[in-house]
């Protein structure tokens, strides 16, 4: 696994850039990686998204996908096409530090 | 952790440039298991950032109407796939018993059934179109389909709409 620099600081990520190390994400950090992909704030709203991504993960072992976020996270699948534009399910997964989901639903 | 390599900065590459991609799916069957790959590559699809368009049309109709859409049937006739003995499929009960084992898995699966994933799809931005001569065939009214349909397209309207997409036949 490659090791990239993010905000001066060592990430492990995977070839994809996608980070692959849970403990080495922090709020920061979160910030650095959602600018990178050109979403330069971060509102309540997407804070609502990656805690839920976040602690889902922790429960489940894998990343929640835009259904699950939507069904059991309560977050409407029309905001978060608008909370992260275009490819929500891949970018919300990057800002949250974790891998892109492997369900297909 | 073992480090192999250290590289200054890897983004993933979300490809966001503006993309004229396209891709349409023609759903002319009505049988439970005909109708999710559709959905669910069209759930893909919009996933991606790709324009998706979904054409209903003869037995695919049957996706979109509010009388049929929740209570899709599989059937195990002629279909060698489920390994079942031949003379076993026609059996009374066995397309109730098919269809029951693989919408408790799909269920199991967290896939949402028929009315609710074609929300889920209106939700992320699919358009989906009625076929005017289907509609005309099987004497449908708008009331009667699935509420968030973009239209109802004589086929010569969709071929123009889907101009330039990738488009399968279902």
């Amino acid at each position: 696994m490659p090791v990239t620099t993010i905000a001066d600081r060592e990430i492990h990520v995977d070839d994809d850039g996608f980070l692959t190390e849970f403990e080495e994400w922090d709020e920061d950090l979160a910030r650095t990686l959602a600018t990178n992909i050109g979403i330069p704030d971060l509102t309540d709203d997407h804070w609502k998204v990656i805690t839920f991504l976040r602690s889902d993960f922790q429960q489940q072992g894998e990343t929640a996908t835009l259904r699950r976020v939507s069904t059991i996270g309560g977050i409407p699948t029309k905001s978060l096409f608008q909370l992260f534009p275009k490819k929500p399910a891949r970018k919300m997964s990057y800002v949250a530090g974790l891998q892109k989901p492997k369900g297909c639903i | 952790m073992t480090t192999m390599e250290t590289a200054p900065s890897i983004v993933p590459d979300f490809g966001d440039e503006d993309s004229d991609r396209k891709i349409a799916f023609v759903c002319s069957k009505g049988s439970l298991d005909m109708a999710y790959p559709a959905l669910v590559m069209a759930s893909g699809a919009l996933e991606h950032g790709i324009e998706t368009h979904i054409f209903f049309t003869f037995w695919g109709m049957d996706m979109i109407n509010k009388k049929t859409m929740g209570n899709l049937h599989f059937s195990p006739v002629g279909n060698p796939a489920t390994h079942m003995p031949a003379a076993l499929a026609p059996l009374p009960g066995m397309q109730a018993m098919a269809t029951k084992q693989m919408k408790k898995t799909l269920e199991e699966l967290e896939i949402p059934d028929v009315p609710s994933f074609l929300e889920h799809l209106s939700d992320m931005g699919c358009k989906m179109w009625a076929c005017q001569m289907s509609v005309d065939m099987f004497n449908l009214t708008k009331e009667e389909m699935y509420d968030q349909l973009d239209g109802i397209l004589n086929v010569t309207d969709f071929i123009e709409i889907i101009d330039g997409a990738q488009t399968m036949l279902i």
